[in-house]
């Protein structure tokens, strides 16, 4: 069912740096109803589909057998429909909802192990969440809901309003450090949201589907201002969404999900260019392909009669950046990476792209 | 008599039962129909028998034994451990604290002639509290309000009634708080507490007193503590709700940022429902203010007995003018709580121009009003409400001119509306429910108690129909139930054209519903001063209070019903050429059925508590029976029986309308 997709590698994706995941999920499960914690362990139940398993047991099976690793910096995004469990997945990384079974590893710890006091010391200091409804207090200014987190800490007010202050000019809220949520637009509000999550200086920023209650022209200046924090504070972020191309936008790899279960984990070019199945097949079909994948996925082996002294490019340019380039020479462009000839691609490979008569893959 | 006890529970079903499970499927109204005249044709028959009517000095042996339980407890007082180390220590600490606020503001103290705060201190302290708490308009609104009852010459009256609120508020709110907090958080504990809270708050007030008076004493202590009771169930409620409402997300968030349970109730459940609260907090305190009043039928002092002494010797203007008084407190509590619970919000909108100074602002008031209390601490002038109370009796002697002007004038009108109204509906009514045999009247209510409410609504109403027949006060209970029944009935008119009409166009609603909220925050007592003016005493004035009292929450959650119909639908109707009748009548009302059966449980509940004050007024009766309990002892007994019996015709209407109304909205 679960496709790792392997085949082809690409050189600079942050995962593949050697470093040791900041968070490792292992068999994850959620089963919410009677005697729940029966459903992981049994191989029969296990094997059912949602449905099924409702009917036979009366359980709902938010999450079912989840596994990935985050690695440092990395942003990774979890997407489905809704009704898919990602809410919850997320929500069982740091037990605001209580996993059913499974490992939660981070840093080399099983926080499924934590006892109250461990986890609400790695909540203030570790993690932070952001929400779709933002969660603000209404009763507070701007200022005092950023610095909320360091008030449950117990730092002294001076340095965290010093601190929520840089937090603030930092997201852009700057001058309206005194107002009250409800005077703010819903742009701004989940800025102050983002804002409190930050304030903490957590290693991890998980996000809830933030932008999904905003406007399409403001939910696109909230993820590049997403895409502008992460180059700035370099923080490993989680990332949940329904939306595939806020996913294709943002994520480094990309975890679909479908009814509790794991469909495909990987880069956005892996997921348009080798879907694990039809529901991923289904999902990207209309996105727009030259802006996604990269030559690796179009360049064919030099066949006889190809001239190769044409120009040379690597094998991660997107393609919708290299038309131009291609389309320009006389000859096929090479895809070399460290000196070795990988393949190459004409003017026939990059229309079929641009063109969109390249059926699915 | 209990004799005859088992019967009601063998016979009822075994008759009614048969028909209604076979027609069921049929039609409800058709079981209704055949009920009802398979009553008539027994009643024609059996009229006159079996009737357990009782008269008004004859007792059962329920109520003899009432009686030595209560002689018993009266002996046992200073020597049964219970009551040494329990109620009696109760009754000493509340006493100690309403004999603490009413040194304070109203009665003389040890030494001197006036009370500790003079009038003047009371006006600064409300104006300054009101001014910290809301606004400065209703500050001058407070002062306002309590000069004039200085004017009206009752001063103290007034004094005493507001230091037994304030007292009753304070113990009320001191219990209603943590524990709305802990059903708030809760699940479990909430499941236990809602069906208490159910329980005392369909409980007709007037039941409270007579149970309490046998463990506290008549006086201030039991005044105190069934206002308590009445009081706090509100503010439970609301508080719990406030907790709750609190978004799940916000709460949520304060968890993933490692907030404690401590934490994230101090800093996000309690800031977050603090507003919601308040509007517990005024709602406890209108139903304090309301209570308090009715306690003085257990010799509660203040503005209360001022009525009751009048409404019992039918000096209208007298009445008329404690009452105004009454609606003035209750107009001025009422803005005050809801200015403070709106408070917060407008100064965050205002962008705290005034925050800066408002620091030593309130500290300057505090200073001055300490001057005020000063001065009516040391000064006769500021320490004795100054006048004679001629304005008071100027108000008294117009409400007497009016009334036989009324009386002189519009007793043709009036007598004909009555006499119509009482001789076309409530007397065959009542002849019908009391002539009847009672196994014949119980048989039918259990029979529309299973047709209306379904089968445990059923059972219920064959317990209370038993337990009614045991209290002895049967006949009684048949003449109170025929009031509320032609009350509610015609409760349920005015809330179908009103609602419907409120619920229709939002320009009414605007108009209307002020008046509305306000009809709601007078104490019931209040309401039986004009209606005596126009119909004299009798059991009509009550019926007349009844519907004018009850109308209001009717209206209210009809209007709501229909206005909860989604537009869609009515759109959908216009376009199939619906005419506003057919509008009406083909889809806002039959899809509002579920408020509609609630207004009807809310009217009975509120027709019947005060169809029982009515028992002052000539209404006769249950309510009679209760108030002739409070003051001859030797029928406390039956006084205590006839509670009995308005608690189970409470819960029985309650239980059946109840299942209907889920019913109706399955």
């Amino acid at each position: 069912m679960t496709t790792q997709t392997e085949v082809p590698q690409r050189g600079s994706t942050p995962q593949d740096s050697g470093a040791t995941p900041v968070i490792s999920v292992r068999r994850l499960w959620k089963v919410f109803g009677p005697k729940a914690d029966q459903v992981p362990e049994s191989e029969e139940l296990c094997g059912l589909t949602r449905r099924e398993l409702m009917d036979r047991t009366g359980c709902t099976a938010a999450v079912r057998d989840v596994h990935f690793d985050v690695s440092p910096g990395e942003v990774f995004v979890v997407m489905g429909l809704s009704g898919s469990g990602k809410s919850t997945l997320v929500r069982c990384l740091t037990r605001l909802i209580e996993p059913t079974a499974g490992e939660v590893v981070f840093e080399g710890e099983d926080i499924r192990q934590a006892d109250a006091a461990r986890l609400r010391d790695l909540r203030r200091r570790k993690f932070s969440m952001v929400f779709q409804h933002f969660g603000l207090l209404p009763h507070r200014r701007v200022l005092d809901n950023v610095s909320f987190g360091l008030e449950i800490r117990g730092m002294s007010r001076a340095e965290r309003t010093r601190r929520a202050q840089e937090v603030v000019e930092l997201v852009g809220l700057a001058g309206y450090e005194n107002s009250y949520p409800a005077q703010l637009s819903g742009g701004m509000q989940q800025r102050v949201g983002l804002a409190r999550a930050l304030a903490g200086d957590p290693d991890v920023l998980f996000f809830d589907e933030p932008f999904s209650a905003l406007d399409p022209l403001i939910r696109r200046d909230m993820q590049n201002e997403v895409i502008r924090l992460h180059h700035e504070v370099g923080k490993t972020m989680v990332f949940i969404t329904h939306d595939l191309s806020e996913a294709l936008k943002l994520g480094d790899r990309i975890l679909i999900m479908r009814d509790g279960k794991m469909v495909q984990c990987g880069t956005g070019d892996e997921l348009v260019g080798a879907p694990a199945d039809d529901y991923v097949r289904e999902f990207v079909k209309d996105v727009p392909r030259g802006d996604v994948l990269t030559l690796r996925w179009i360049m064919r082996p030099p066949a006889d009669g190809d001239a190769l002294d044409g120009p040379e490019l690597g094998p991660d340019v997107v393609v919708k950046e290299a038309t131009r380039a291609v389309l320009a020479a006389d000859k096929p462009v090479k895809v070399v990476e460290n000196g070795k000839l990988l393949g190459i691609v004409g003017d026939e490979e990059i229309l079929a792209v641009v063109a969109g008569q390249e059926g699915g893959a | 008599m209990t004799v005859v006890m088992e019967k009601p529970e063998k016979t009822a079903p075994a008759e009614k039962t048969a028909p209604v499970v076979g027609v069921r499927r049929v039609s409800r109204r058709v079981v209704v129909a055949a009920i009802l005249v398979v009553w008539l044709v027994l009643f024609a028959v059996l009229r006159g028998k079996q009737t357990l009517s009782l008269a008004s000095a004859d007792l059962t042996d329920l109520h003899r034994w009432f009686n030595d339980v209560n002689d018993s407890i009266g002996a046992d007082r200073n020597s049964n451990p219970f009551f040494l180390y329990f109620f009696n220590e109760i009754r000493l600490v509340i006493d100690n604290l309403v004999t603490f606020i009413q040194e304070l503001i109203s009665q003389p103290t040890e030494g001197r002639p006036v009370p500790q705060v003079g009038w003047l201190g009371v006006v600064g302290i409300a104006g300054y509290v009101s001014w910290a708490v809301g606004n400065w308009r209703v500050a001058l609104l407070a002062m306002a309000g309590l000069t004039f009852m200085g004017l009206q010459g009752l001063w103290q009256e007034s004094m005493d009634t507001l230091a037994l609120t304030v007292s009753a508020v304070f113990v009320a709110l001191l219990f209603a708080i943590p524990l709305g907090v802990w059903a708030g958080l809760s699940d479990r504990f909430n499941r236990i507490v809602t069906p208490f809270l159910d329980f005392m708050q369909t409980m007709p007030t007037f039941v409270y007193l007579a149970p309490i008076t046998l463990f506290f004493l008549i006086g201030p202590a039991s005044a105190t503590i069934a206002t308590v009771i009445y009081a706090a169930p509100p503010a439970i409620r609301i508080t719990a709700h406030a907790i709750r409402a609190v978004p799940e997300t916000t709460v949520e968030a304060a968890d993933s940022l490692g907030a404690t349970r401590r934490q994230a109730l101090l800093k996000v459940l309690l800031p977050m429902s603090k507003r919601t609260v308040v509007m517990g907090v005024n709602q406890s305190i209108m139903a304090a203010l309301a209570m308090v009043t009715i306690t003085a039928l257990i010799d509660a002092p203040g503005l209360g007995k001022t009525v009751v002494q009048a409404l019992q010797s039918l000096d209208v203007g007298t009445a008329f003018n404690a009452g105004l008084a009454i609606v003035v407190m209750a107009i001025v509590l009422d803005r005050v709580a809801t200015a403070a619970s709106t408070r917060e919000e407008t100064a965050r909108g205002s962008g705290g121009r005034f925050q800066a100074w408002r620091r030593p602002l309130l500290g300057a008031g505090a200073v001055a009003a300490l001057v005020l209390v000063y001065l009516s601490h040391t000064y006769v002038w500021a320490a004795e409400f100054p006048g004679d109370g001629t304005v008071g009796s100027k108000i008294a002697s117009a409400a007497d001119t009016a009334t036989t002007w009324a009386q002189d004038n519009l007793s043709g009108l009036t007598n004909g509306f009555r006499d119509t109204l009482t001789n076309g509906l409530l007397n065959p009514f009542q002849t019908l429910l009391t002539d009847s045999p009672w196994w014949l009247v119980g048989a039918a209510l259990i029979g529309l108690g299973v047709v209306i409410g379904g089968w445990r609504a059923g059972v219920t109403t064959a317990v209370c129909v038993g337990l009614l027949v045991a209290t002895g006060m049967w006949s009684d209970a048949m003449t109170t139930l025929a009031s509320s029944v032609v009350a509610t009935v015609l409760v349920m008119v005015f809330g179908v054209v009103f609602g419907v009409w409120m619920g229709r166009s939002m320009l009414v609603d605007r108009l209307l519903r002020p008046t509305l909220d306000a009809a709601q925050v007078m104490p019931p007592f209040v309401y039986l001063v004009p209606f005596l003016a126009l119909f004299g005493a009798t059991r009509f004035t009550a019926i007349v209070a009844a519907i004018v009292y009850a109308a209001p929450v009717a209206i209210k959650i009809i209007a709501d019903g229909v206005r909860a119909v989604p537009e869609t639908t009515v759109e959908a109707a216009t376009s199939a050429g619906c005419n506003t009748w057919q509008i009406i009548t083909k889809v806002q009302l039959p899809m509002s059925r579920s408020a509609l059966t609630l207004a009807t449980n809310q009217g009975l509940i509120y027709v019947l508590s005060m169809v029982v004050v009515g028992g002052l007024v000539g209404a006769g009766a249950l309510g009679y029976d209760v108030v002739a309990g409070f003051s001859q002892s030797e029928l406390y007994g039956k006084g205590l029986a006839a509670g009995l019996a308005i608690v189970l015709l409470g819960v029985m209407f309650d239980r059946i309308t109840q299942a209907a109304a889920r019913r109706a909205s399955a």
